[in-house]
């Protein structure tokens, strides 16, 4: 079985932080991490593969930094991989993403299966997954937390907002994968090894054939008009050096006089 | 003819869904500043008259409804096609879909298929009359920042809104039913839905129902005090949450954790005991009605959300709000 697994390059939500002053984020210094959720898309990939074998390929869109992302990948057991980088692919969004990565989807070629994590932890759009299918023109199924593979065909389960449902779907098929999943394992020092010496292929505009005016800005629907701070709490109250008998009571009356208790 | 904006209705086992209601109720004010139609589009298997009836309840003037036994429910394959075709045909300005598993799933599809813009998990919506465009905001990074994104040459305009995000409000009109009898022919059965399986919350109260949630965070120092947390929650008829640095150390199950990577939850009110507040976690609780803060730490990101902040220690607060809740009931 031939398996992708879609990542991004977030950076870790867990450290950015705000200038309260100017509204912007701190990036300096933020980490990048493989976006979690594409964590457990690769780990169900590499599960899949001890199973019924095969090969696990990744790919990844972004700066050339984003390399970073697919060696740790291959660190945990991802056979090969392939960065989608190109000045030309700026300003992208998911409806540009999908159909660049479709492109490379299919320049790869004869792909049983295509794997994303539920959505990114930056956009939380869950658009590219859903997009992709399209254009390859195979089945999506999204959130799913359990794939199994047999006559051709994949079982899944998809987590909805009430329990689950099972889909029997053709391949070749996509599915985005939520956290319940799995937990994508360690790197083992073979990976390691194999990490440090792969050798990742970068694929631009012309290596993809890509329609110039279905890629980056200009491929793009959605623009972005304005960005803006929050609008601030205005009647915030904060409370401090009081007994917690005196909190205890006015947390209370707070909610009573909201009618919440 | 008008134009037109699209809500889609999407139902379950016969009956629409609450955010399609809560669509509908900003739809109207949309109508009625772009003089566009309000219409909704149903697909379904039957029961079309009562679930029409329904949305009429809520002002669609008009309701596309598809109708063929195989779309009694979300397959991504049909619905994405038939409903792309109906938009091909009647070439509706604006579609709008509610951000649930199956909404988020179909408009992606659905946009890619027609090369139009789409804005995910929408906190408002506005429209621009002079530029004729529809103003979709949604949060990024977590609700830090907002930002405003518009779809200029792309038409129709799609967005997807979280349930809970506007209001429903009743307002009947006479609608009309444009019934059609689709054919699913031509597009290939490559999926096939074999079970549902319905779960019973693992907690005894659910996140997403919960009109209150008090949720613990690395502050509780041991995972023995989320009994402390699940104490007054039971006192309150509250739900329990927890930031992601208790799931990830195996403090509490991932059922509970509320955040980007976790639930996004909107209750009445939010209390927040121990919790720091990183993006990851506001951004699954910031649009709580009411936030109320329980840290030792006072310059902790957590308060610059709260309405109410209690500056102290978790460990005596949390005990004497349950304290004082089961004097009260005694």
């Amino acid at each position: 079985m031939r398996i992708v697994v879609c990542i991004k390059q977030v950076p870790d939500s867990d450290k950015v932080t705000i200038d309260r002053e100017t509204n912007r984020l701190n990036r300096t210094g933020v980490p990048s991490i493989i976006n979690p959720f594409d964590e457990n898309a690769l780990e169900m990939a590499l599960q899949l593969k001890a199973t019924y074998g095969g090969t696990v390929t990744v790919i990844s869109m972004g700066p050339p930094q984003a390399e970073e992302a697919l060696r740790s990948a291959i660190a945990c057991g991802a056979d090969d991989a392939v960065l989608l980088s190109d000045r030309k692919f700026g300003g992208a969004d998911t409806w540009a993403t999908s159909y660049t990565i479709s492109l490379a989807i299919k320049k790869l070629g004869d792909v049983d299966l295509v794997l994303f994590g539920k959505q990114a932890i930056d956009g939380d759009t869950a658009q590219v997954g859903p997009g992709v299918a399209n254009f390859l023109d195979i089945p999506v199924v999204t959130y799913i937390k359990d794939c199994k593979f047999e006559n051709n065909a994949f079982t899944v389960e998809k987590v909805t907002e009430d329990g689950y449902e099972v889909w029997e779907v053709d391949a070749p098929a996509a599915f985005t994968v939520v956290k319940e999943a799995n937990q994508l394992r360690l790197p083992s020092i073979r990976g390691k090894m194999a990490a440090k010496k792969a050798v990742i292929p970068v694929w631009g505009v012309e290596d993809l054939n890509a329609d110039l005016n279905l890629i980056g800005l200009s491929g793009s629907p959605t623009k972005v008009s304005k960005v803006f701070a929050p609008p601030v709490k205005t009647n915030k109250e904060i409370v401090e050096d009081k007994e917690p008998a005196e909190m205890a009571a006015m947390l209370i009356s707070k909610l009573k006089e909201r009618n919440v208790l | 003819m008008s134009k037109e904006i699209w809500v889609f209705a999407e139902q379950h086992d016969g009956v629409v869904a609450n955010v399609v209601f809560e669509l509908l109720t900003k739809g109207r004010e949309l109508a009625e500043k772009s003089g566009f139609t309000l219409c909704s589009v149903l697909l379904t298997a039957g029961n079309e008259e009562a679930m029409c009836q329904s949305l009429y309840d809520y002002g669609a003037k008009k309701v596309y409804v598809l109708k063929n036994e195989k779309l009694a429910y979300y397959q991504n394959d049909f619905y994405a096609r038939t409903l792309s075709k109906l938009i091909q045909e009647h070439t509706p300005e604006i579609v709008l879909y509610g951000a649930s598993s199956e909404g988020r799933s179909l408009a992606p599809t659905v946009a890619a298929m027609l090369h139009v813009g789409l804005t995910a998990d929408c906190t408002q919506l506005d429209f621009d009359t002079e530029a004729g465009n529809l103003l979709q905001t949604r949060p990024a990074f977590g609700g830090n920042i907002m930002a405003t994104i518009i779809s200029p040459n792309h038409r129709p305009q799609m967005a997807t809104v979280r349930s809970n995000v506007f209001k429903k409000e009743q307002a009947t009109v006479a609608g009309e039913c444009v019934l059609n009898e689709v054919s699913l022919e031509g597009i290939p059965e490559r999926m096939r839905r074999v079970k549902v399986v319905k779960e019973t919350a693992a907690c005894a109260v659910d996140l997403n129902a919960a009109d209150i949630i008090v949720a613990g965070g690395r502050g509780l120092a041991c995972p023995e005090k989320f009994a402390m947390i699940e104490e007054l929650a039971n006192e309150m008829g509250a739900a329990v949450g927890a930031s992601r640095a208790t799931v990830d150390a195996g403090w509490i199950s991932h059922h509970n954790q509320v955040g980007q990577t976790g639930k996004t939850v909107c209750p009445k009110a939010y209390i927040a005991c121990g919790i720091s507040g990183a993006i990851q976690h506001l951004a699954g609780m910031q649009s709580s009605d009411f936030i109320i803060a329980i840290n030792k730490d006072k310059s902790a990101p957590i308060f610059d959300v709260a309405d109410l902040g209690l500056v102290g220690d978790l460990n005596e607060i949390v005990p004497e709000i349950t304290k004082q809740l089961k004097a009260a009931k005694a």
